[in-house]
C-alpha cells in the first residue's frame, strides 16, 4: 500500500484536440509507465472508435511512479475521462474520484465550450485545477492571450499556466512537479469500513466485467467479500490490481488509491456507476453522495437493413450492454421498417457510438428513425405518460397538455460568426439568456428545446459557423408547449417511422419538406401515389407521384431469358429491402433521406 | 422438375452467325467484326452441333429455324443450304417449316438473295431501323434510305414472307416524325413489322455516349406516348401487336419467336447460343461457348461447345414461362403452363397481386389462362414483379 500523503489523483480537462491524449501519452512515458516498443499514441483509448474519432468513451486509469525535485517518489493515478456532455454523469464520477485536474487549453484555439462545462465540474468536485497552454510550439500559438480567455470566460487565475508542448514534449516535467506541489494528497479514514466509489466497469472477453474503483475510506483486499450499496449485490473479490497501463495485481488497494477488481460479476448492469462499495462484514453505514442511475434522454428506433438480421441484432445489442449499462433498449416492430428496437441513449453522440460500434464490431446494417426526445403526455385523466416514439402517441382528445425537455446550452463563437449562431438559435426556438465578450469572440448562452437540438442542430452549427463555434449543453427542465404529431400517410396508410413531434407552427413546413423529399426518393409504380402530411385528421401537405406509363423490355428472345430471368430475381431480391404500404413499394434508402430531411 | 414439353409441338433451330461488317453502337448481341472468314469450316462446325443436339432430341421434328446474329447474311448462300440439309436430315423438317434469315438491306446481301431463297430460306428478316439517311448514320448502319426501300421491295419479291426492324424513341425524334416514319413503313411492309424501342444497354457504344449525355433518350412520358401511338397506327393498318415490339397480320406471325414466348423447346447452335430442350425427359438449358474462335475449335475437336447444360429448376421455370408468356397479346395458356413449369398457373403467381393487378386493369383472366392488357405490357417489368413476389 501507498503512503498516502504520496498519493495523487487527477484528471485532465480539455476539448476535442486540445492534446490530452498527446499529453496523457507523454506523462506516461516520462514516468516509465511502459516500455518505449510498447508504446503507440493514444495509449489509454483502446476501443478503435476512441482512437478514431479522438474521443474517450470509458474512462480508463494509469497509475503512475514518478520520483520528484523532493526526491520522494510520488504516485500518480491519471483518470482519463469521457469529455462529452453525454457523458456527463461518468464525468462528474471520475472527477468526484480525484483531488484535481490539469486544464488543457489549446493555445493557438483558447477556451471552448465543452472545457467549460467541464472545468465547472471540476470546480464543483472542489478540485485544485492546474492549467496549460499545450502546443505553444505552434506559430499560430498566443500564449497571452489564452491567458486572458482562462481568465474571462472561465474565471481562474491563469498567472502560473504552464506553457507545454505534448507534442514536443516541453515542459512536461514542470506539469509532474505542479501536480506533486500544487495538488492536495487523498483524505480519507484508513481505519475506517471500506466506501469504495464506482468510477466505471466494462466487460473483457478474459476477465468478465472489471470495476474502476477510487478507495475512499478503508482498504480493498482480494478475497474480501463486498457489497453494492444501491444495487445489494454481494461479490468475493478476485483480483485486485492497478493499471501501469498494463493490467498489475496489487492485492490490496490502500485509502485514496485508484485501481481496478474484478469479482466473477457477469453483467456491466449490475455495477452502476456512482454506487458505493463496502465490505458484507464491516459495512460503511452510509454510501457516498451522488449516486444517481443515468437515464437515457434521446431514443430512436434501430432496425436491420435486413430482416433476418433481428435475431443477430438482439444478441449484438445485449453483448454490447455488458459494457455500457446506460443504454436501454426493448423490441419495437414497425409496419415501414418491420422489427427491431426502440433504444434510449445519454445523448446524440452516445446514439451516434452505439450505432457504430453496432454496425463495426457486429457486423450489421441499420436503420435509424429520428432521434426523438422523452415527451411528458399529461393527459386530460391526470395522469402522465412518458412519450418515447411519437407512433406511440395517445388519441389527441385524451391530451390535456404535452411537455418537453429543454437544454441549457453554451456556446462559444467567433465574433464574425455570431450573427448566424444566433439566427440559428432563434429558429430553432431559443430563448437567449447571456451574451457576453472575452475578446474576439462571444459566449451566448441560450436555452433551447431538446427536440430542435436532437436532430441536426450541431451539423448546423458547425456549418454556420465554418467549424469555429464550439457548443455544450445540459439538461434543463421540461416546459409546455404547442406540439403535435405529425403523421405521414402513403395511399391513406399511416407510415409509422416517418412520424414526427413537431412544434405546431413549424408543421405545415416540416410536412412539405418531407413530401417533397418522398416524392423524389420512391420511384414510379403501377399505380398513382398519393403522399401525405397531416396533424390528426387535418392534411398540411400532399405530392402525387404519378403512375409509371413505360417499363418493359423492348427486346426479349431465346437467348434473353437467362439473363432476364437473372436481372427479376436480382429485383426480387431488392424488393426484400422495399416495404409494403397497401399498393405501394417503399425502398428503404427512401426512409433514411427522408429522416434527414429538415425543412431549413 | 418440371415434366419436357409435348413432343408433337413446335420445336426451333436457332442458329448464330457472330460476324458483322461492323459493330452498331446499339447492339449488344454477340457480334464480331473479322477480317475474313473462313466460310466452309464455320459451317461444318455449325453441323457438327446439329449432330450433338440432335443425337440428344430424338423423335423431334424442327418446325422453325432461324438464322440470327450478327449478321448471318454475310454467309455463304451454300453454308446455309448445309445446315438446313443438315437439320432435316438429323431431325426432318415439319411440312411447313419457317425458315427465317436476319438482312441487312445492303447492295451486297440484295444480290444474294435469289441464291438464299435456292437454298431454303423462306422468310426475311431486314434490319432497316429507320427510313431516314440522318438517324441511319446516328445508328451506326451502312446503309443508305434509298438502298433500305430497295431491299424490301426485292425481299418483298422474292419471299414468300419477309419482315423488317424499326426503331423508334431515337434521341431528337418528335412524335409526329415518328408517326410519318411509321405510315411509310407500314405502306412498305407485308403482313410482319418488328418496331423497338430504343434502349441503352451495358457494354454498347451508346451506353458511353448517353451515359457521358451526349445524347438523350426521350423522356419516360414521351416515350410512353411513342409506345402507345406505335400501337393505336399499327393496330389500325391491320398489324396488331402479337408480342411488345412485334407486328402481324393474324396468321402471319413468326412462328420461330413464338417457340420462345410460349416457353417452348428450342436448339442453339453457334457461338453464346442459348437452347432450352427436354434431354430424357428433363427440361434443360443449354449455352455455348461464347468466342467465335474458341468455339469453332471445341465444336470441331469435340462434337460441341456447350458450356452449360443444366436443368430448369421449377421456380426459374415459372419465371421464365411467365416473363416471356405475358409478352404476347394471346397470353399464357394454363395448360401449356403447367406442363411445361409442373405447376398450375393460379398457384404460380401471387393471388392479391393478379387481383391489384386485374382490378387497376394490368392484367385478364382468360378461360384458358391469363394476359398482361395493352396497358399492362406497356409496364410489364413491373407487372411481373408485382406478380412473381
Amino acid at each position: 500500500m501507498t503512503d498516502q500523503s504520496l498519493i495523487r489523483n487527477f484528471s485532465i480537462i480539455a476539448h476535442i484536440d486540445h492534446g490530452k491524449s498527446t499529453l496523457a501519452d507523454r506523462l506516461i512515458q516520462r514516468c516509465g509507465g511502459v516500455e518505449q516498443r510498447e508504446f503507440r499514441d493514444q495509449m489509454l483509448d483502446s476501443m478503435d472508435i476512441e482512437r478514431e474519432r479522438g474521443i474517450t468513451i470509458k474512462a480508463q486509469t494509469v497509475r503512475l511512479e514518478y520520483k520528484a525535485a523532493d526526491g520522494r517518489t510520488y504516485v500518480l493515478n491519471l483518470m482519463d475521462t469521457p469529455g462529452h456532455v453525454d457523458f456527463a454523469y461518468e464525468v462528474s464520477r471520475s472527477l468526484a474520484a480525484c483531488e484535481g485536474s490539469i486544464l488543457v487549453v489549446d493555445a493557438s484555439q483558447g477556451v471552448e465550450a465543452q472545457t467549460l462545462a467541464n472545468v465547472h465540474h471540476a470546480i464543483e468536485a472542489n478540485h485544485e485545477i492546474v492549467p496549460v497552454l499545450n502546443k505553444v510550439d505552434l506559430p499560430a500559438a498566443d500564449v497571452e492571450r489564452a491567458k486572458q480567455q482562462i481568465e474571462d470566460v472561465i474565471g481562474l487565475d491563469a498567472a502560473d499556466a504552464i506553457p507545454i508542448s505534448a507534442k514536443t514534449g516541453l515542459n512536461i516535467d514542470a506539469v509532474l512537479e505542479a501536480l506533486v506541489t500544487r495538488l492536495p494528497p487523498p483524505r480519507g479514514n484508513p481505519d475506517a469500513p471500506l466506501k469504495a466509489l464506482l468510477v466505471d466497469s466494462w466487460y473483457d472477453a478474459y476477465l468478465g466485467v472489471v470495476i474502476l474503483v477510487r478507495v475512499v475510506d478503508g482498504t480493498l483486499t482480494k478475497g474480501t467479500k463486498i457489497r453494492m450499496m444501491a444495487t445489494g449485490a454481494a461479490y468475493e473479490v478476485d483480483r485486485v490490481g492497478v493499471f501501469t497501463p498494463k493490467p498489475k495485481d496489487i492485492g490490496t488497494l490502500g485509502t485514496g488509491e485508484v485501481g481496478f477488481i474484478t469479482a466473477g460479476i457477469k453483467a456491466v448492469a449490475d455495477c452502476r456507476v456512482g454506487d458505493t462499495i463496502t465490505t458484507e462484514r464491516k459495512p460503511a453505514a452510509e454510501a457516498l453522495p451522488g449516486f444517481k442511475p443515468s437515464l437515457p434522454v434521446v431514443f430512436c428506433g434501430l432496425f436491420p437493413v435486413d430482416p433476418a438480421e433481428f435475431e443477430h441484432l438482439r444478441e449484438s445489442l445485449s453483448k454490447l450492454r455488458l459494457n455500457d449499462a446506460s443504454f436501454v433498449y426493448e423490441p419495437e416492430s414497425s409496419a415501414a421498417l418491420g422489427f427491431g428496437f426502440r433504444c434510449g441513449f445519454l445523448g446524440l453522440l452516445h446514439l451516434e457510438i452505439i450505432q457504430e460500434r453496432l454496425e463495426r464490431e457486429f457486423n450489421l446494417d441499420l436503420i435509424a428513425t429520428a432521434p426523438s426526445v422523452v415527451y411528458k403526455i399529461h393527459l386530460t385523466n391526470g395522469e402522465v405518460v412518458e412519450l418515447h416514439n411519437p407512433a406511440d402517441m395517445p388519441d389527441p382528445v385524451r391530451i390535456d397538455h404535452i411537455e418537453e425537455p429543454w437544454i441549457k446550452a453554451t456556446i462559444l463563437v467567433p465574433d464574425e460568426h455570431l450573427g448566424a449562431v444566433l439566427k440559428l438559435c432563434e429558429d430553432r426556438r431559443g430563448i437567449q439568456k447571456q451574451l457576453t465578450y472575452a475578446g474576439s469572440r462571444a459566449m451566448v448562452v441560450y436555452e433551447l428545446p431538446l427536440n430542435e437540438v436532437v436532430f441536426d442542430f450541431y451539423d448546423r452549427l458547425k456549418s454556420v459557423s465554418r467549424g469555429y463555434a464550439s457548443f455544450d449543453y445540459e439538461i434543463a427542465n421540461y416546459r409546455e408547449d404547442d406540439l403535435v404529431k405529425l403523421s405521414i400517410l402513403v395511399n391513406a396508410e399511416p407510415v409509422d417511422a416517418l412520424s414526427i413531434m413537431v412544434h405546431r407552427a413549424r408543421a405545415e413546413s416540416r410536412g412539405r419538406v418531407l413530401c417533397e423529399k418522398l416524392k423524389e426518393l420512391i420511384p414510379k409504380q403501377l399505380f398513382k401515389i398519393a403522399i401525405q402530411a397531416a396533424i390528426g385528421g387535418k392534411v398540411v401537405a400532399r405530392e402525387t407521384i404519378s403512375a409509371l406509363r413505360k417499363d418493359v423490355l423492348a427486346k426479349c428472345y431465346g437467348g434473353d431469358v437467362s439473363r432476364k430471368r437473372k436481372l427479376l430475381d436480382k429485383q426480387k431480391k431488392g424488393k426484400k429491402r422495399m416495404r409494403q404500404f397497401g399498393e405501394v413499394e417503399i425502398p428503404q434508402s427512401a426512409f433514411i433521406a427522408a429522416l434527414k430531411a429538415r425543412d431549413d | 422438375m418440371p415434366p419436357a414439353a409435348a413432343s408433337d409441338e413446335a420445336f426451333g433451330l436457332y442458329v448464330h452467325w457472330p460476324f458483322c461488317l461492323s459493330k452498331c453502337p446499339y447492339c449488344d448481341f454477340n457480334s464480331h467484326v473479322r477480317e475474313r472468314i473462313d466460310s466452309d469450316a464455320w459451317a461444318s462446325a455449325l453441323v457438327r452441333e446439329i449432330d450433338h443436339f440432335a443425337a440428344l432430341t430424338p423423335g423431334r421434328r424442327v418446325t422453325s429455324i432461324y438464322f440470327g446474329g450478327g449478321t448471318p447474311s454475310l454467309m455463304d448462300c451454300s453454308a446455309t443450304a448445309t445446315i438446313i440439309d443438315r437439320a432435316a436430315a438429323r431431325w426432318g423438317l415439319a411440312d411447313a417449316v419457317e425458315v427465317t434469315l436476319e438482312a441487312n438491306p445492303t447492295s451486297v446481301e440484295a444480290g444474294k438473295m435469289k441464291d438464299f431463297s435456292a437454298a431454303g430460306i423462306n422468310r426475311l428478316s431486314l434490319g432497316i431501323q429507320s427510313l431516314e439517311d440522318e438517324s441511319l448514320r446516328l445508328l451506326g448502319r451502312r446503309h443508305s434510305a434509298r438502298e433500305a426501300r430497295a431491299a424490301i421491295a426485292l425481299a418483298a419479291r422474292t419471299f414468300d414472307r419477309f419482315s423488317f426492324d424499326l426503331i423508334y424513341a431515337r434521341p431528337g425524334q418528335t412524335i409526329a416524325a415518328w408517326e410519318a416514319e411509321l405510315r411509310e413503313g407500314i405502306a412498305l411492309a407485308g403482313e410482319h413489322l418488328s418496331v423497338y424501342q430504343l434502349t441503352i444497354e451495358p457494354g454498347t457504344a451508346f451506353h458511353q455516349v448517353f451515359g457521358r449525355g451526349d445524347l438523350v433518350l426521350p423522356p419516360e412520358n414521351e416515350g410512353a406516348e411513342l409506345y402507345h401511338l406505335t400501337q393505336a397506327v399499327l393496330g389500325d393498318a391491320g398489324l396488331p401487336a402479337y408480342e411488345i415490339s412485334n407486328h402481324a397480320r393474324p396468321g402471319a406471325e413468326c412462328r420461330h419467336n413464338l417457340v420462345y414466348w410460349r416457353y417452348q423447346d428450342y436448339v442453339g447452335v453457334g457461338p453464346g447460343a442459348h437452347g432450352r430442350i427436354a434431354i430424357d425427359g428433363v427440361r434443360h438449358a443449354t449455352r455455348q461457348e461464347k468466342v467465335p474462335e474458341t468455339w469453332v475449335s471445341r465444336a470441331m475437336r469435340e462434337g460441341h461447345a456447350t458450356v452449360e447444360s443444366l436443368p430448369v429448376g421449377r421456380d426459374d421455370a415459372v419465371t421464365e414461362a411467365l416473363m416471356m408468356g405475358l409478352r404476347l397479346a394471346e397470353g399464357v395458356d394454363g395448360a401449356r403452363f403447367a406442363r411445361q413449369t409442373g405447376v398450375a398457373l393460379m398457384d404460380a403467381i401471387d393471388p392479391a397481386a393478379a387481383a391489384r393487378l386485374v382490378a387497376g386493369g394490368f392484367l385478364e383472366r382468360m378461360p384458358a389462362g391469363v394476359r398482361a392488357t395493352p396497358a399492362g405490357r406497356a409496364v410489364l417489368n413491373a407487372v411481373i414483379g408485382a406478380l412473381l413476389d
